[in-house]
């Protein structure tokens, strides 16, 4: 799928007279042109996933109508090779009076399937559903979540060459969720495009191979789903006109950091118990986390926080000093406070990041002074405890009986 | 042209299971169940032929049966319920359907047709109906009456000319939808459904005479009430009417088709 320098205006005229006027061909401009969505480029191979992130009103669903081709864009042009589902708005045209079967045929029918075709597929959207007898009952006897699995099951009930999967894909209970998660996956394997739009950022970065940003109309970015989410969280600190910066590292990763500057982080380190830097911390190992911060301006109240991250960038463990309940509060110009987090390292093998907020209140979200992803890696090793897998330690005292 | 016809063909199962499911649906649920779908017209019809049949019957010529006024005004009816349904429901379908519109991708051009379907449905169960009701009162169906299924499709497409042109103007300008009922009604009323033309002043003739609906009621009531072939002669300019206002009402819908999403 190919989407090439794609744009979408909405037009307003003077009079509508001016609007029917240009139908028949008569040169009239528009009084008013109101750009939603502006030079959009990407493409995707068959078989990857790519998430669509965005605050609302950045322009996803002007982006995924005009993919679905429901809005037609202004300029540039989106190329399909094949057919796309969308699990947008799973029911819609449902009709309450009829039943599952025959509302199973409409929908299959408004997606441009023949009788033959969908009679074919209706055992299997049957099995798919999983709701018994109530598959022959009006479906305004349905609950919400059985009429979700029916919808669901319709608009998989074919293999699309692309799926538009959207935030709603928390369909009906844990276990047709799960079911539902399968068959998304089986599709992608076969070769289907994921286009999956959502906040949550774990599933971006579980299901997604690439993710894209878009903010006031425009891709802002577009890469690694973890740091594409770490720039999009970095957006949503960034209120009073605070800057966003990005760095790139040594390793290649990229290190955002934001935030309005009233207060920075000049480092942050780990050490051990003798008080020496590491980059080494052995699973167990008492740590100690220190960060160092500048007070720039007078600040009347200063939570400094922290996130343990995965390499996949997954939270482990996050925590601030508004809950340890140690705020520094009246802060002058030219203070540097120092603190240090102590924590045994109860960690998996593998790598970790350190992600560092200063602002105020329990939430960055409010003043955010900086926000820096990625603001210590360090790497967890196994020397002294028996062999184990997962991301933390969690020692079991073992008794047993035979 | 050739690409509208050819997606409306793909979408063929979708259009008939629509009007299946319309029929369906708005009876579901009422023990009369599709009775109600002629109930509502011959309720119609008996109350008109109450109020007016003592003054009107006797100026009706030519027939000889007592209840020659409620045949001619069902004959009447029979046009004008298509040719308003027509209108009234192809004006508001892409509002009405907006939402399906703007989140679902199939070729607009079916939301007519299925209108175009369920109102000819409704219809032929209406004709039926009411043969049944003329054999009650005593008036046999005739050879002629087979120029019905001319006289259908030229006040389809009368309907789907100008229901299509409105309809797609009305998704711009919605004042259209107010105004078109009250303009209907007027139109009623200028054409002689409830009333025999000869009761007309002379001075009003012309008016009447200019409404397209005019000669195609007045052949409805040819072929239905005098069992007579109709006179063709303005029948033709009247379909030739209605070609126009529907390739109108296409090139419209073409051209208007992309922006009315943007606007629902």
């Amino acid at each position: 799928m190919t989407v090439n320098r794609l744009g979408k205006a909405y037009r307003r005229y003077n009079s509508e007279w001016q609007r029917f006027a240009r139908w028949f061909g008569l040169p009239v401009k528009p009084s008013e042109e109101h750009w939603v969505l502006r030079n959009i480029d990407f493409s995707i191979e068959p078989g990857k996933a790519i998430g669509i992130v965005g605050q609302n009103g950045a322009g996803k669903s002007t982006l995924l109508k005009m993919i679905t081709g429901t809005l037609q864009p202004t300029e540039g042009s989106v190329q399909v090779n094949g057919r796309i589902a969308a699990i947008l708005e799973l029911g819609m045209g449902f009709n309450p009076e009829l039943t599952g079967r025959q509302n199973a045929l409409h929908a299959a029918g408004l997606m441009g399937y023949s009788v033959e075709q969908i009679q074919q597929a209706m055992p299997d959207i049957e099995a798919f559903a999983e709701i018994g007898e109530y598959f022959n009952e009006p479906v305004r006897t349905y609950s919400s979540g059985m009429q979700m699995r029916v919808a669901f099951a319709v608009a998989t009930a074919f293999r699309p060459e692309i799926l538009i999967v959207d935030e709603a894909l928390s369909v009906g209970d844990a276990y047709f969720q799960h079911k539902s998660f399968d068959r998304i996956k089986a599709f992608q394997k076969e070769g289907t495009t994921l286009l999956i739009v959502t906040h949550d950022r774990s599933s971006i970065q579980a299901l997604c191979d690439r993710a894209i940003l878009l903010e006031a109309g425009a891709i802002i970015k577009d890469g690694k789903p973890e740091e594409v989410m770490d720039f999009y969280n970095a957006i949503i600190a960034e209120k009073e006109n605070s800057t966003v910066t990005i760095r790139q590292m040594d390793d290649g990763t990229v290190q955002t950091s934001s935030g309005s500057g009233e207060a920075s982080i000049v480092s942050v380190t780990l050490h051990n118990v003798r008080g020496e830097m590491i980059e080494f911390a052995s699973v167990g190992e008492p740590v100690s986390l220190r960060v160092k911060i500048d007070i720039n301006q007078d600040i009347p109240e200063l939570v400094v926080g922290y996130m343990i991250k995965d390499r996949l960038g997954q939270s482990v463990f996050g925590t601030n000093t508004h809950h340890l309940r140690c705020v520094l509060k009246d802060l002058k110009a030219g203070e540097s406070p120092q603190y240090d987090f102590k924590f045994p390292a109860n960690l998996g093998v593998g790598s970790f990041s350190v992600a560092i907020a200063l602002h105020a209140n329990d939430t960055h979200l409010v003043s955010n002074y900086e926000w820096r992803d990625l603001a210590l890696v360090f790497n967890v090793i196994n020397v002294a405890k028996d062999q184990f897998v997962g991301l933390t330690w969690i020692p079991p005292q073992v008794e047993y009986s035979r | 042209m050739f690409g509208l016809l050819r997606s409306l063909w793909s979408y063929r199962g979708f259009v008939v299971s629509s009007i299946k499911n319309e029929l369906v649906t708005r009876f579901a649920r009422s023990r009369l169940g599709g009775l109600w779908m002629i109930i509502h017209p011959l309720a119609q019809v008996a109350i008109y032929a109450v109020i007016l049949s003592n003054v009107l019957a006797a100026k009706l010529p030519g027939i000889e049966n007592k209840y020659a006024y409620a045949i001619y005004l069902m004959a009447g009816i029979l046009a004008w319920n298509l040719f308003s349904e027509i209108i009234g429901r192809c004006l508001t379908v892409f509002i009405d359907q907006g939402n399906l519109m703007k989140k679902m991708r199939f070729p607009r051009i079916t939301l007519p047709v299925i209108v175009i379907g369920s109102c000819l449905l409704n219809n032929i169960l209406l004709l039926v109906s009411m043969l049944m009701v003329f054999a009650i009162l005593g008036h046999m169906p005739s050879v002629e009456m087979l120029w019905l299924i001319p006289l259908t499709l030229i006040v389809v497409a009368l309907g789907v000319g100008i229901g299509l042109i409105l309809g797609v103007l009305n998704v711009f300008v919605r004042d259209i939808g107010q105004v078109v009922p009250i303009v209907l009604q007027v139109m009623f009323w200028f054409t002689p459904i409830v009333y025999p033309l000869n009761i007309i002043p002379d001075e009003l003739k012309g008016a009447i005479a200019s409404n397209p609906m005019y000669p195609v009621v007045t052949a409805y009531h040819d072929v239905l009430v005098y069992s007579t072939s109709p006179e063709l002669q303005h029948v033709v300019i009247t379909a030739a009417i209605s070609i126009g206002l529907m390739l109108l009402g296409l090139f419209l819908f073409r051209r208007a088709a992309p922006e009315m999403v943007d606007v629902l």
